[in-house]
């Protein structure tokens, strides 16, 4: 029986770009380039290396998002996933992470799943909780924050580094699981792969496909409301010093004016 | 008055100091009452007394430490509903945040993450965080249900408030799904004796520019004089000097000390995500064009293998 596997990404401002909030206080997509969030290349990664473990198996990328959000699609098929699917409607815009993982845990369940893999965490909203909350509304085990994972017989297991210990998990499929950026190296897209991205099939979905209204979404169906977001003034300048043999000293004089030491 | 019910973070009975500031911060909000679950949860009662909780809801049972997180949503749910608090505040860390989360799917409220601040407001707690690299700060609120709030460590001061602090046994039932993810072992982290990275007062982190992990001892005796954590960037980490649950940076740790002594580190923007809301910054590199240098309150342009040897010497014979 084919493994099916749904890859879960997102589509981010460039961290590098200068990343603001639009007046509506959503995150800015249109003055930063957008890409697929770097902490999703290693989810990509591990997914195609349990593909590549399994007799038979069928690796979906999915995102939720604007138009441009498809350039993450093609990204991750380009690195090798078998297909796309791509949940886009106007609604959606300014959706927390309840209502966007109410789409995407839909959106799964349409798909077929037997292991939901994704990252860590978003590099913008930077939460790191979507694949908790994915397991929570699944209702099947949650396997997340894994520096090791591997699918066997229908059971995961994985390494979890956590503050004050390591774990060692195991469940049984279907599962979420997510990974961090201690996984393995994601790979780099072949020239081959790039090709074969552009024949790959991206199937788009809007609300209706998925049974969700309207107003379950966006910003009036989300949970939490953004009131302000302020640009946090520059730090002011502060006194720099060339070392000519005195520097850990001066720093030293420093460090007590402030009463470090 | 309302109640708010605090998630208790504590290794066998022993209260981390992020819940203690929560607990500071509760207190805005109304009376909190504490929830601890796991091996020596009825230990932390004494100290979170002093600490203004009126209540302390503990829970001991196996499930807690056998398997993954829900056991914990259960028992937290169980508290939720006997208690009907006003809000519900978690201590942010990996596992916490994922509590936090399925607790609030589960009771159909909206969540905030990494709060750095709270206080009350006309439409429930208003809370502060930082966004893109702690270039902006927000403030935002939950708009539906019960608000379930994560906050930073070192967000708030940590606060005498002698309060009652009765323990009550909390009645928790495992659901079907507590015992979906099994830990099959657990190997503790090794201690090196030095402050919990996130909570530490004072934190020296090395980059690229230590060049080599024998390096590091450079940075630690610097840390060691003054009783501070040590952290490592992305660089020092991915080149094996350093191990990852000391990276501070966007895919590492986020910290907030009073004091962020950054050696070797150039300051890309994966690096400054984890510790722009530093106190006080101070910077040593060799390149005098080094972006850190634009966040330092005081920086060094020099080689750190000549600044940094004499100022834990400085240190030391001040201390002494």
């Amino acid at each position: 029986m084919s493994l099916r596997i749904v890859v879960c990404v997102k589509y981010v401002p460039d961290a590098t770009g200068d990343r603001k909030f639009a007046d509506d206080l959503t995150v800015d997509r249109e003055d930063v380039d957008g890409l697929l969030s770097e902490l999703d290349e290693y989810a990509v990664e591990q997914a195609l290396q349990i593909a590549e473990e399994a007799d038979d198996a069928e690796v979906t990328v999915l995102t939720v998002g604007p138009e441009d959000a498809r350039d993450a699609l093609r990204k991750a098929l380009s690195m090798g996933a078998d297909k796309a699917v791509h949940v886009d409607d106007e609604d959606i815009h300014g959706s927390d992470v309840m209502a966007t993982s109410l789409v995407l845990a839909k959106a799964i369940e349409k798909v077929g799943y037997d292991l939901v893999i994704s990252g860590m965490a978003s590099t913008d909203g930077t939460m790191g909780v979507l694949p908790a909350i994915l397991a929570e509304r699944l209702g099947v085990p949650q396997v997340t924050l894994l520096s090791e994972v591997k699918v066997e017989g229908g059971t995961v297991t994985g390494r979890r580094d956590g503050d004050t210990a390591s774990e060692q998990l195991e469940a049984s499929l279907p599962a979420v699981v997510s990974v961090t950026d201690q996984s393995g190296e994601a790979r780099y897209p072949s020239f081959k792969g790039i090709m074969a991205a552009k024949k790959k099939p991206v199937e788009e979905l809007e609300l209706d496909d998925l049974d969700i209204d309207a107003d379950e979404v966006g910003l009036a169906g989300s949970w939490t409301a953004v009131d302000s977001a302020d640009e946090r003034p520059a730090r002011t300048a502060g006194t720099i010093v060339k070392d000519e043999g005195e520097g850990g000293k001066q720093l030293a004089e420093y460090l007590a004016s402030q009463k470090f030491i | 008055m309302a109640e708010i019910l605090v998630y208790v973070d504590h290794v066998d009975g022993a209260v981390r100091k992020p819940t203690l500031e929560l607990l500071t911060l509760a207190r805005r909000l109304g009376e909190p009452v504490a929830v601890a679950l796991g091996n020596g949860a009825a230990d932390t009662a004494a100290v979170l007394a002093e600490h203004g909780a009126t209540r302390v809801l503990t829970a001991e049972a196996a499930e807690f430490a056998d398997y993954l997180v829900v056991p914990k949503v259960d028992a937290l749910q169980a508290a939720y509903d006997a208690v009907s608090p006003a809000a519900v505040l978690v201590p942010s860390s990996a596992e916490n945040k994922e509590i936090a989360a399925r607790l609030a799917v589960r009771v159909g409220s909206g969540i905030i993450t990494d709060a750095v601040d709270l206080e009350a407001g006309d439409e429930g707690p208003v809370a502060t965080q930082s966004a893109f690299a702690a270039s902006f700060t927000t403030k935002s609120r939950v708009s539906q249900g019960t608000p379930v709030i994560t906050v930073k460590p070192n967000s708030a001061p940590v606060e005498a408030a002698p309060a009652a602090g009765a323990v009550e046994a909390l009645a928790v039932s495992f659901s079907e799904k507590a015992t979906g993810t099994k830990v099959t072992s657990r190997t503790a982290r090794e201690s090196t004796g030095r402050p919990e990275l996130t909570e530490a007062a004072i934190v020296v982190s090395g980059g690229r520019g230590v060049n080599g992990a024998e390096n590091f001892a450079v940075i630690e005796a610097l840390a060691d004089s003054l009783g501070a954590a040590v952290g490592a960037s992305r660089a020092a980490v991915d080149a094996g000097w350093y191990p990852h649950s000391n990276q501070v940076g966007q895919t590492g740790k986020s910290v907030s000390p009073q004091l962020y002594i950054a050696a070797g580190i150039s300051g890309a923007i994966q690096h400054r995500a984890g510790m722009q809301t530093s106190k006080t910054i101070v910077a040593i590199n060799k390149d005098a064009e080094a972006p850190i240098f634009d966040l330092v309150d005081y920086g060094v342009v020099g080689d750190l293998f000549d600044v940094v040897p004499v100022l834990t010497q400085e240190v030391q014979s001040r201390k002494g």
